[in-house]
């Protein structure tokens, strides 16, 4: 693993117009040429396996995208892919992943062995702790509590698609352009997610579970809170137009101009911020890598996932916008982190005192990462100091 | 002189006819059921309470069945409203319009006038007038039971002793019924031979009753099919090795056809190419009649876009309505030049795929210099939006200002949000269609809409289809 500070960028991409239904809008990201030597996994494919099969077999390797429920494990239970992962030969060791131990009602919606992300809450919270090596055992105990405990109502509806209903409909009416490897989503014109993959069979497989993906709060809040987004229409001045040459010239100059201002402007929150880039794996001439944000406030922070290759081409991309909250999670973990996870040092250079941090920590949602008797010693601690 | 209001009412009577061709009530591709339904009841009120003699002429309109049995309805609920005179030409059109709906629906809409306890004496001679001109009591009796039963009784109907029974008590004839019909529906509760000579619809119930197989009653019950029937059931007999189930493709209007063939599986279609090819030019041939080959250098713009999937509902519709005028503008037209949004040639393998790029596509039909530019799509231009309007002001305004060539925009899809089918531009007129037959109609109707200024033809146009209309139902 080498840690370095760098730029995320659209190499091989070319955004073409959005397409805007309500307060969503998406934006397609396309190739001129598709990556055929990096594929999904062949169990993503689900059902729709038979209608991409063609040549699969010469893929040299394949991915499998975080948060991902399929029937990893030997046994046939339904488990989370733990992280994105770059494996050589689908029939290697089975993938790192979770086991998840489900509601009645979800285990129904796995039997169908269809292609999905995890619940909202555990993926995400997942992400972050994955994103600061924290172990999978943890996370693992921790998904039991949330399930065992029935998530809170927040995820639950948005499991429902009540919340993203403006989603729902906006994927659903969407329509994928050829050679189309990725997506770029707006909530009321702030990026919310972005997600590339190397093939355009890839795209159209993993499309529809995009509702389903980890966007929850903020594309709820802005959906509902903000109308309509306008359009971006084609305007041609009257006067630049002889003849029928010069209106072509015209539109592709407006083409230009909507991917130059995307990719600039809209997205600027995304690809002009350095982040921290930590490399997980190399494989052939492909790499994968997490990244952080530098956890400002107040402004867009995204963490995410990307496969790159060799020659530059952004290969994989999956990111998640952070809420406030999850920012100022971040910052403490970063924190944590610096300070190798020393509780003292950290309470110092955070100028409280310690049985204040491990409130916060507690407070932050990340009370398992804490032993249970050190926990319940800093809260007497705290008891006794309030009184 | 024409005054404002003359030009309000026409523009409002066009998007009213672009309402009522298109929408019907269900979903579509990108609005809800409910939608589509609170949008047209809207329009329906506005139309009727402001303009109620054209509310009632475009009854003589190509509107679609569910709109027009909206406008019955509604004329009938509020004929206390009108005068007379008014009452008189709206109860020909009436009976006019109702001779052309298909029987289910107008037993539908009696249902629905029970149901609102609308009871006038106008609307029982209308009941009573249009069940005596049925041509075979005794079947619908059978097949329409539950409406014949409620119009009955709604009407005050003078029934004949055998039809009062069957409706009424039909288990009471122990000795049976005179009526052949009747007698066999009676029987076939008892004996399944008795089941093959009744009405479909009716017989499948019995059949489910008997536990009879499918395959086999596909292959019995086929000489009692209709023609749409036959043509719905193909893939159900096919997958039941019913052979007896034969579609008759060389009669059926030209985009039901377009329908059937997009429902296909692609290797089917390649397989029976052929055939296929051979019964859609002969039915765009039947419909263009003598207007065959004259309408000169015809481009078409048409969206095969993933949108034009239409909805669960209406599987396919605005890909076959696309489909249906690509073989009609054939016929019409001494050369064709069809660009598929996608950039696919093969017509009989269109499937819903891509987006919109109206605006580079309408460029490449502009590029051939054609007579005329149709396009037939939803208007949801995307990629990128807009452009297809401007390049069609663009060309209207500075490089065709004499009109060389004429361009009209047919769209299949109500918008429910507009009121109205989708534009492209201020400068090209645009027309709702529901069947690619319509085509000519509609573009003749389209001249309408491109000017602002011509209200009193407008008027012209709907009084002579009235009078037509009228002539022609007597």
């Amino acid at each position: 693993m080498s840690q370095d500070t760098t730029l995320v960028a659209l190499t091989g991409l070319t955004a073409l117009p959005s397409q805007v239904w309500g307060a969503i809008r998406l934006v397609p990201l396309v190739r001129e040429e598709p990556i055929t030597d990096l594929r999904l996994d062949d169990r993503l494919y689900g059902d729709d396996f038979a209608a991409v099969a063609v040549d699969r077999r010469t893929a040299y390797c394949s991915y499998i995208p975080h948060g991902y429920v399929a029937n990893w494990t030997d046994d046939g239970t339904p488990a989370s892919s733990y992280g994105t992962q770059l494996r050589r030969d689908a029939d290697g060791p089975r993938p790192a992943c979770v086991p998840l131990r489900f509601h009645r009602r979800m285990a129904r919606r796995v039997d169908k062995n269809r292609v999905r992300f995890l619940p909202l809450h555990l993926a995400l919270e997942g992400y972050l702790a994955l994103h600061f090596g924290g172990p999978a055992v943890v996370w693992e105990e921790w998904s039991h509590r949330a399930v065992s405990r029935g998530l809170s109502p927040r995820v639950e509806q948005a499991y429902a698609g009540a919340e993203v209903e403006g989603l729902r409909d906006a994927l659903r009416v969407f329509e994928i352009h050829p050679g189309q490897c990725g997506v770029m989503v707006y909530a009321a014109d702030a990026l919310a997610a972005a997600f590339v993959v190397p093939h355009p069979d890839d795209y159209r497989a993993l499309h529809p579970s995009l509702v389903l993906d980890l966007f929850g709060e903020l594309i709820h809040h802005y959906t509902t809170l903000h109308g309509p987004v306008p359009e971006f229409r084609a305007r041609i001045r009257d006067g630049a137009v002889g003849s029928l040459a010069e209106l072509r010239a015209e539109a592709a100059r407006h083409q230009r101009e909507w991917a130059e201002f995307h990719d600039h402007t809209m997205a600027g929150g995304l690809l002009d911020e350095s982040y921290t880039l930590q490399r997980v794996r190399t494989m052939g001439p492909f790499a994968l890598s997490r990244f952080l944000p530098p956890f400002h406030r107040n402004t867009e922070q995204h963490i995410g996932e990307t496969i790159t290759h060799a020659d530059g081409r952004l290969a994989y991309l999956k990111t998640f916008r952070l809420s406030e909250a999850q920012t100022r999670r971040g910052h403490l973990l970063t924190l944590l982190a610096a300070h190798d996870w020393h509780f003292g040092a950290t309470a110092d250079a955070l100028r409280v005192s310690r049985d204040q941090l491990a409130t916060r920590v507690e407070h932050a949602g990340f009370g398992a990462l804490l032993r249970q008797d050190i926990r319940d010693h800093y809260r007497a601690a705290a008891r006794r100091a309030a009184t | 002189m024409e005054n404002q209001t003359d030009l309000v009412a026409a523009e409002d009577l066009l998007l009213f006819v672009n309402a009522a061709i298109t929408s019907t009530g269900q979903r579509e591709f990108r609005s809800g059921e409910w939608q589509q339904r609170m949008s047209l009841d809207f329009l329906h009120a506005y139309v009727l309470g402001n303009y109620r003699e054209l509310y009632a002429a475009t009854l003589a309109l190509d509107i679609n069945h569910h709109n027009a049995a909206l406008i019955v309805r509604r004329l009938l609920e509020t004929a206390a409203e009108a005068s007379p005179e008014q009452r008189r030409t709206e109860g020909r059109l009436i009976a006019g319009r109702l001779a052309l709906l298909p029987p289910q629906r107008v037993y539908r809409l009696f249902r629905e006038l029970r149901r609102a306890g609308v009871n006038n004496r106008r609307t029982r001679a209308i009941m009573r007038d249009w069940l005596a001109a049925r041509p075979d009591p005794a079947l619908d009796a059978v097949k329409y039971r539950a409406g014949v039963k409620a119009v009955a009784r709604h009407a005050h109907l003078p029934l004949d002793t055998e039809m009062g029974l069957f409706l009424f008590a039909p288990h009471t004839r122990k000795a049976g019924f005179a009526t052949p019909l009747f007698e066999s529906w009676r029987r076939a509760h008892y004996t399944q031979s008795a089941l093959y000579e009744l009405p479909y619809t009716v017989a499948e119930g019995f059949a489910v009753k008997h536990g009879i197989a499918r395959g086999a009653f596909l292959e019995r019950i086929a000489p009692r099919l209709t023609r749409l029937e036959r043509l719905r059931l193909q893939g159900s007999a096919r997958e039941h090795r019913a052979d007896a189930v034969v579609g008759d493709l060389a009669t059926m209007p030209l985009t039901r056809l377009a329908s059937y063939v997009l429902s296909l599986p692609l290797d089917d279609r390649v397989r029976r190419r052929e055939e296929l090819t051979a019964a859609l030019r002969a039915a765009a041939r039947r419909t263009a009649g003598p207007r065959a080959g004259s309408w000169g250098r015809v481009a078409a713009v048409l969206d095969d876009s993933f949108s034009a999937f239409g909805s669960a509902q209406k599987r396919r519709r605005p890909l076959a309505v696309a489909l249906g005028c690509h073989f009609l503008l054939e016929a019409l037209a001494s050369e064709l030049i069809p660009l598929w949004l996608s950039g696919r040639t093969d017509a009989l393998l269109m499937y819903p795929l891509g987006p919109t790029p109206l605006g580079a596509r309408v460029l490449d039909a502009l590029e051939h210099r054609p007579d005329r530019l149709v396009i037939v799509s939803d208007g949801w231009d995307n990629a990128p939006p807009g452009l297809a309007g401007e390049v069609l002001r663009i060309w209207r305004t500075r490089l065709d200002p004499q009109g060389r060539t004429s361009v009209v925009h047919l769209n299949p899809v109500y918008d429910a949000e507009d009121f109205d089918v989708r534009r492209l531009a201020r400068e090209v007129p645009t027309v709702g269609v529901r069947d690619a037959e319509d085509l000519p109609a509609l573009v003749e109707l389209a001249q309408f809409a491109e000017g602002r200024t011509r209200a009193a033809e407008l008027w012209t146009h709907v009084d002579a289809r009235v009078r037509r209309f009228l002539e022609v139902e007597g």
